[in-house]
C-alpha cells in the first residue's frame, strides 16, 4: 500500500497514524467501502477513510484491584519495567509485557501470594497486519481462584521473528493452547518441549488464522446466478 | 513375511516396524527384539473414543507406558469462518463446535460480543431466562450423553439406552422451541432469536415431571453396581494440583473437592438471584466424576423449575434489546410454505415505510458494528469453562474470535490419568473426561 490516500487531498498514512499516536492506538487505517477502490468507483465510497483504533494505554489509577495486581507486578524480581502498557476495557484489564521477560512475569503471578494466578485459561493469537512491527499478538487469559480475579497478557511479536517465550513450564497446560498458536499463527514459543501442529496436518503449509492466508472456498451455482465464495463477497469491515 | 502391502515389516530409525491387519499376529517374529512394548494406535475412528480421538498408547502387555492424544480430525476452520460473517451470523457457526452442549458455546460468544457492545445490562429479564433455562437444560442433556456413552464403553448398554432416550426428550424440547434439535442460533447478540412458543410452559413442566421420575434410574442402575464401581473407582485418578496444573474445569475438577463453579463464582445473566448447590466430591476419580455429572442434572431440575416460574411471571415482555441498531428486525413464524418472517413485518417494509425497509436490508446484510477492543466472556458449560476471546477492529464482523473450549483443555489430562494404568481404564478415563471432538477441534 502507498503511504498517500487514495484521493490525495488528505493527510498521508503516516501522519493520520502520528496525530493519533498521542491517545489513540491506530492499528490500520481502510479505505473506501464494499471492498471498491480505484476510479472505476463512481459512487463516492471510495473515497471514505476510516482508522481502526483500539482501545488506548490506562493511565494509574485503574481503579479497583487493578492497580494492587500492576504494584504486585512490577514488584517481582526483575519485572520493574515488564508492563509496556495497560489497557482497561469493558471492565477487564490487559497487561501488555515485553515478551523477554514473560516467563518470569508468568512465575510471578502465579506463585505471590497477593497475585496468585493459578489458573492459565487459555492462549490465542490474534493477528493485526497494520501493527507495524508487533504483527503477532499471544494472548494470555489468567484466572486467580483464589482472590476471584482474571486478567489478561498480551505479548507481541513481529513477523519477521515471531518468537516468544514459552509459559509451559510455569502452567503446564500452556502445552496444547501454545501449540495452537504455533499452528495458526505461527508464533514460536521457545522453550516448549514438542512444538508441532496440533489441529491442521503435520505437513500443512502456512498458518491458517493469518490475516493473509485465504479462507478458500468456491463459487456456489443457483439458477444460473454464481454466490462467490465468502472471502471474495462484497466486505462492509 | 505376507505379500499385504499393509501388512509388512520395515526398518525405521527407531528399529524394527511392524504392521498387522487383524488376524496374521502369528506372522510376526520378535525374536530379535528386547522388550515388547506395543506403540498401538486407538481411533481415530474407535467406538469408544467419543468421535475422531486418536491416542496413542504404548504399551506392555495390558499395562499403558505411554498415552497421547492426536487430534485436529474434526478441524473445521469455524474461527477463520466467522471472521467473514457479520457477528450475528458467528452464532451459526459456533453453535457447530461442541454439538452436545450448543448453547454453551453460543453463550459464551454472544456474551463476549455484548460485552464488548457495552450492553450487558440491557438485556431484557424474560431473555436471561430464556437463556439459564436452555443452559441448564442443556446441561441435563450434556451430562446424560456423558454418562450414556461412558456406560456403554464400559459394556452397560441400559445405561445408554435410557440415556440417549431422556436426552431425546429435552432435545424434543429445544426443537420445540429453537425449531431445531441441534446447531440452534437461537441465542443472538442482544437476546434470544424468537419468544417462546404457545404451550411451551406446560411442555417444560411435564418434560420436568418426567425426568423426575427417569433421573433416578441411573442411580438405581449404577451407583451401587459392583462391576459398575469396580470399572469406576480408582481408575483415571487426578488430584487439585494435577488438575490446576493441566487447567481442567468442570465436574473434574469439582471431583477433587474444589467448589469451582462460574455460576456462584463470577455469576452472569442473574445466575445469582437463583437458589441452587454446587456439588463437590472428594473422591478425584472417575467414579466421583460420575455422581457429580449425576447430582448436578437435579440441580439443573431446581433451575429449570425456577425457570418456568419466571417464564409466567415475564409472560409478553421482550426477549430482543430495545436498540433497534443492534436488534434483529424482524420476528419468525411459521407458514404454509415452511418458517419464514412473520407476514405483519413483511407487510410492513415492503407497504408501509421504506425507512423500515432499508434498516431491515441494512442490519441483515451489512450488520451492527462493534467497538474496537477485545472481551473475554467465560461461562460454566457442563464441561467446564468455556470461553470466548472476542476481538473487534470496529467493523461489522470479528476480528478475531477464539473459544476456549473446555473438552480441548480438558484432555490434555488422558496422560496424566491413564499412564501406568491398564488398557481397558484409557476407555473409562476418557469417558470421565466427556470429550467432544467437535469442540476439541474446532
Amino acid at each position: 500500500m502507498s503511504d498517500e490516500t487514495q484521493d490525495g487531498s488528505h493527510e498521508t498514512r503516516a501522519e493520520l497514524k502520528k496525530s493519533d499516536a498521542v491517545e489513540l492506538e491506530v492499528v490500520e487505517v481502510r479505505e473506501g467501502a464494499f471492498g471498491v477502490h480505484g476510479t472505476g468507483d463512481t459512487s463516492g465510497f471510495g473515497g471514505l477513510r476510516r482508522p481502526v483504533v483500539m482501545p488506548g494505554a490506562a493511565t494509574p489509577p485503574y481503579g479497583g484491584w487493578f492497580d494492587e495486581v500492576a504494584e504486585r507486578l512490577t514488584a517481582g524480581e526483575g519485572l520493574a519495567d515488564a508492563i509496556e502498557k495497560v489497557v482497561v476495557h469493558r471492565g477487564e484489564i490487559t497487561f501488555f509485557i515485553r515478551r523477554e521477560v514473560l516467563r518470569q512475569a508468568a512465575q510471578h503471578l502465579r506463585d505471590d501470594a497477593g497475585l496468585r494466578f493459578e489458573l492459565l485459561s487459555g492462549v490465542s493469537g490474534v493477528h493485526y497486519p497494520g501493527d507495524t512491527g508487533r504483527e503477532l499478538h499471544a494472548v494470555y487469559h489468567l484466572l486467580s481462584m483464589t482472590h476471584n480475579r482474571r486478567i489478561r497478557l498480551e505479548v507481541t511479536c513481529p513477523e519477521e521473528d515471531p518468537q516468544v517465550p514459552s509459559v509451559m513450564g510455569v502452567y503446564p497446560t500452556a502445552d496444547w493452547h501454545e501449540r495452537e498458536t504455533w499452528d495458526m499463527f505461527g508464533i514460536r514459543f521457545e522453550g516448549h518441549t514438542h512444538l508441532t501442529r496440533i489441529l491442521m496436518p503435520d505437513d500443512w503449509p502456512g498458518h491458517p488464522q493469518r490475516k493473509d492466508y485465504p479462507l478458500g472456498g468456491i463459487d456456489v451455482e443457483f439458477k444460473g446466478g454464481f454466490i462467490p465464495a465468502p472471502d471474495n463477497r462484497r466486505s462492509y469491515s | 513375511m505376507s505379500a499385504d502391502p499393509y501388512a509388512d515389516t520395515s526398518e525405521s530409525t527407531s528399529g524394527q516396524v511392524f504392521n498387522v491387519t487383524g488376524g496374521d499376529w502369528d506372522t510376526i517374529s520378535t525374536d530379535s527384539l528386547e522388550g515388547d512394548r506395543l506403540v498401538i494406535n486407538m481411533g481415530p475412528q474407535h467406538p469408544s473414543t467419543h468421535g475422531v480421538l486418536r491416542l496413542i498408547l504404548e504399551i506392555d502387555g495390558e499395562t499403558v507406558h505411554d498415552a497421547r492424544a492426536g487430534i485436529g480430525y474434526l478441524h473445521t476452520g469455524i474461527e477463520k469462518n466467522m471472521e467473514f460473517r457479520t457477528w450475528t451470523q458467528g452464532v451459526t457457526f459456533c453453535t457447530r463446535m461442541d454439538y452436545v452442549a450448543p448453547f454453551s458455546n453460543e453463550a459464551a460468544y454472544v456474551g463476549a460480543v455484548e460485552r464488548l457492545l457495552g450492553i450487558e445490562d440491557q438485556i431484557t429479564e424474560r431473555a436471561q431466562v430464556i437463556r439459564v433455562l436452555m443452559l441448564e437444560l442443556n446441561r441435563i442433556s450434556s451430562h446424560l450423553v456423558a454418562i450414556a456413552t461412558g456406560g456403554m464403553e464400559i459394556g452397560a448398554l441400559t445405561v445408554m439406552t435410557c440415556g440417549f432416550r431422556d436426552r431425546e426428550e429435552i432435545l424434543k424440547a429445544f426443537e420445540l422451541i429453537t425449531g431445531l434439535r441441534m446447531n440452534h442460533a437461537y441465542f443472538r447478540p442482544g437476546g434470544v432469536s424468537q419468544d417462546l412458543p404457545d404451550g411451551t410452559v406446560g411442555h417444560l413442566r411435564d418434560l420436568v415431571a418426567l425426568l423426575k421420575k427417569r433421573l433416578p434410574e441411573y442411580a438405581a442402575l449404577c451407583n451401587a453396581n459392583p462391576i459398575f464401581k469396580g470399572r469406576l473407582k480408582q481408575v483415571g485418578r487426578l488430584d487439585l494440583a494435577g488438575v490446576l496444573a493441566l487447567g481442567i474445569t468442570g465436574p473434574i475438577l469439582r471431583s477433587t473437592g474444589l467448589d469451582w463453579d462460574l455460576r456462584v463464582k463470577q455469576p452472569y445473566w442473574g445466575y445469582d438471584t437463583y437458589d441452587f448447590d454446587v456439588i463437590t466430591r472428594d473422591e478425584p476419580d472417575a467414579y466421583g466424576r460420575f455422581m457429580i455429572r449425576q447430582l448436578e442434572m437435579w440441580e439443573s431440575l431446581r433451575i429449570v423449575e425456577q425457570c418456568i416460574d419466571r417464564l409466567e411471571s415475564t409472560q409478553g415482555q421482550p426477549v430482543m434489546i430495545a436498540d433497534r441498531k443492534i436488534a434483529w428486525p424482524a420476528q419468525l413464524s411459521v407458514g404454509s410454505d415452511g418458517q419464514g418472517n412473520s407476514p405483519e413485518h413483511i407487510a410492513h417494509i415492503m407497504g408501509e415505510s421504506m425507512e423500515a425497509l432499508i434498516h431491515h436490508f441494512k442490519l441483515v446484510t451489512e450488520g451492527f458494528r462493534v467497538p474496537a477492543g477485545q472481551a473475554y466472556f467465560a461461562i460454566e458449560s457442563p464441561k467446564g469453562e468455556i470461553a470466548c476471546h472476542a476481538v473487534s477492529d470496529g467493523g461489522t464482523r470479528p476480528f478475531r474470535a477464539h473459544f476456549r473450549d473446555p473438552s480441548f483443555v480438558n484432555l490434555q489430562g488422558v496422560s496424566a490419568m491413564s499412564e501406568g494404568g491398564m488398557l481397558s481404564d484409557v476407555i473409562v478415563a476418557v469417558a470421565s473426561i466427556d470429550p467432544v471432538m467437535g469442540g476439541v477441534d474446532r
